[in-house]
């Protein structure tokens, strides 16, 4: 692999985080977009930002991508503020927006040119480096047409492109897999894992949980404008359990009985599932002594003893989907929230629990 | 878009292992590794650009110095030229919509003001010309508008580079408009017997100075462009606005017979000096007076109506 990224010698003159907000507020109309929101982004790392539609994502990308004026509190980007020192933010960042970020009526070999000769390269430099990115990013087919031709994919691929005509030190992403097909959506990540390993930070915004479990090293749950969990992903997961314990039993007439030894054992919550043999056993994370993988075994023991016939048995992971829902399902709970986004895990930890009672 | 344990890792991603690994700042050089031992999982998938290229192509090298304003307009100068190629039928109304109206006036008011149409066509030329012109430019409002919503808009706004520039590079292109449409109203002139006694200098300078206010007077339709919500409304405006300035001028008639009030209004149009220079010029008079109204006029509009549209775009 001839990686050589010796020649990478930019100094990144700013050890602080990549990004970090107090109070941030943007209110349009009777809508508080962003509602107070406390980020510390660490620099060369992908920080996920995971929320509904609606959740104040793209307003809060659009604030540090110095598009919009915060209504209130403060943001620094590598230390510059947003505000007033716009354009050493601007020198600093690129932004992919939701929607594709280049002009569909130029070809992509035209917008590539463009952007670069903007951010000062020469022509036949600006021409090279276009042609470079056009065919590392698969697309040098397509060059010469109009970008409103392109696939969802190819657009995304040039637009991300267009954001790294010269690598940026951020790099916003605002949910840059929507509306992709899995292939084209793999491709992205793998984009966006390369971008990272240069040691650009990226800010990606998504809705899907898996593609911030994928990516990012740290995520801020974000719903009605505020940061409502914070942490790594497993930091996350584990504030909802240790993971679930999927079982299948022979016989459909033993389940209510197996309820109750797993509830005994396992101190958890034990629910049916549509299927009339099968249930789910939240394995309690953090404060008891035992890893989830014994503890199972333990309740495996037990419902052998008690005569209990199980034909399948998993223990998995609890997913994101199950902390984001628990999370946000119950906007009541998150009454004077997290919104330092510094210990949010036990306190998310009991609202899952409500939450995921409830749902079911 | 459930995440079971089975379903989420794509193919490619298994190898780099738990995301908290993707790259933390204080080991880069591992996640270098991780980003590139996924590499070869992805020999089959064809259409990808080599992940060799990927990384090779992310280190950009030094970064190129800041592109000066002036240089940075011409490319968004450039970027309209382009427009213009790839969407040729927007010079409809720099082609056709001009040669309709020195037609139509021409035949229409020739008999009845000036008792034959080659002799109106001396008098009338220069100012259809600007009325052509003049109301050309509110198309840059409506591209404005109509882009301002895209999201390379977004793009540009978080470039470093000199804030005006996208607008101006607008109004580059529409220059190119502007100078298109007169060369066609003079071409179409010249058949129906216009013989300038100014020759080719004083049409040129005739040209360059309608041009010149064109230019100064678009940063009005940037403004509405960023202002108003549609482009209907945008269009609305500009009618309200460019129907008493082109017609309550000097272009049609001398406004002698007019009455006192719209004379008071006529002398203080901007266009009606703009048109009387350009007749001037074209006729072989250097109108001083005519001319230096019409740059300073110019000067006043990009002032205050520049002004107001960075205004608007900042904030947007």
């Amino acid at each position: 692999m001839r990686t050589d990224t010796a020649k990478h010698t930019e100094p990144r003159q700013h050890d602080g985080p990549a990004i970090e907000t107090s109070g941030l507020v943007k209110v349009f109309g009777d809508n508080r977009a962003v509602d107070g929101i406390d980020l510390r982004v660490p620099a060369g790392s992908v920080y996920g930002v995971l929320g509904p539609n609606g959740a104040g994502k793209t307003t809060a990308v659009k604030m540090l991508a110095t598009l919009l004026r915060p209504d209130g509190g403060e943001a620094r980007v590598f230390g510059h503020d947003v505000l007033r020192e716009a354009d050493a933010v601007r020198s600093r960042v690129s932004l992919t927006g939701q929607y594709a970020s280049v002009d569909e009526d130029l070809t992509g070999t035209e917008n590539l040119v463009l952007l670069a000769r903007l951010l000062g390269h020469s022509k036949p430099s600006a021409r090279k480096r276009a042609a470079k990115l056009l065919e590392a990013f698969g697309l040098e087919e397509a060059a010469g047409r109009q970008v409103k031709q392109y696939s969802g994919g190819m657009r995304r691929r040039i637009d991300i492109a267009a954001s790294i005509l010269n690598t940026p030190d951020l790099l916003f992403l605002d949910e840059p897999t929507t509306g992709l097909d899995p292939r084209s959506r793999n491709q992205v990540w793998d984009i966006v894992r390369a971008v990272v390993a240069q040691g650009t930070t990226v800010l990606l915004t998504t809705q899907y949980l898996d593609e911030a479990d994928q990516l990012a090293g740290r995520i801020a749950v974000i719903d009605h404008g505020r940061v409502i969990a914070e942490g790594t992903p497993g930091q996350l997961k584990s504030s909802v359990g240790a993971g679930s314990i999927h079982l299948r039993l022979r016989d459909g007439a033993q389940r209510e009985e197996a309820r109750s030894v797993l509830s005994q054992t396992l101190a958890a919550q034990v629910q049916p599932e549509a299927d009339p043999v099968a249930l789910t056993a939240r394995v309690q994370g953090g404060g008891t002594e035992r890893g989830a993988a014994e503890q199972a075994a333990l309740a495996l023991a037990e419902l052998t003893r008690s005569g209990i016939t199980v034909d399948h048995f998993s223990l998995g992971q609890p997913s994101l989907d199950e902390v984001f829902l628990a999370l946000t399902d119950h906007p009541a709970h998150d009454e004077g929230g997290q919104a330092d986004g510094r210990e949010p895990v036990s306190r998310s930890s009991q609202n899952g629990h409500d939450a995921e009672e409830t749902r079911s | 878009m459930t995440s079971t344990p089975a379903s989420a890792p794509p193919p490619a991603a298994s190898p780099s292992g738990p995301p908290a690994a993707s790259a933390t700042p204080e080991q880069p050089s591992r996640a270098r590794m991780t980003a590139s031992a996924a590499r070869p999982q992805q020999g089959g998938r064809a259409s990808q650009g080599r992940p060799e290229d990927l990384t090779a192509v992310l280190v950009a090298g030094p970064r190129p110095p800041r592109p000066s304003a002036l240089s940075v307009c011409l490319t968004f100068g450039w970027r309209a030229m382009l427009k213009i190629k790839h969407v040729p039928e927007q010079l409809f109304d720099v082609t056709a919509f001009p040669i309709m109206m020195t037609l139509m006036f021409t035949y229409l008011f020739g008999g009845a003001l000036a008792g034959s149409t080659t002799e109106y066509l001396q008098y009338l030329l220069p100012g259809i010309m600007v009325m052509s012109v003049v109301m050309t430019t509110m198309y840059t409002g409506v591209s404005v508008n109509t882009d301002i919503e895209k999201g390379v808009f977004d793009r540009f706004r978080t470039l470093p580079i000199w804030r005006p520039a996208p607008m101006v590079g607008y109004l580059l292109g529409d220059a190119f408009r502007y100078t298109m449409a007169s060369v066609v109203i003079l071409a179409v002139g010249l058949v129906l017997g216009f013989r300038p006694g100014g020759g080719f200098m004083g049409v040129v300078a005739g040209i360059a100075l309608l041009v010149a206010f064109s230019f100064a007077f678009s940063w009005l339709w940037t403004m509405f462009g960023l202002l108003l919500r549609t482009e209907k409304s945008v269009m609305g405006v500009s009618m309200m606005v460019l129907f008493p300035l082109t017609f309550l001028s000097n272009i049609l008639v001398e406004p002698r017979t007019m009455p006192g009030w719209l004379q008071a209004f006529v002398d203080v149009n901007p266009v009606t000096h703009l048109v009387a220079a350009v007749r001037g010029l074209m006729d072989g008079d250097w109108p001083g007076g005519e001319i230096s109204w019409t740059l300073i006029a110019s000067g006043v509009l990009i002032a205050v109506f520049g002004t107001l549209t960075m205004r608007l775009y900042n904030r947007k």
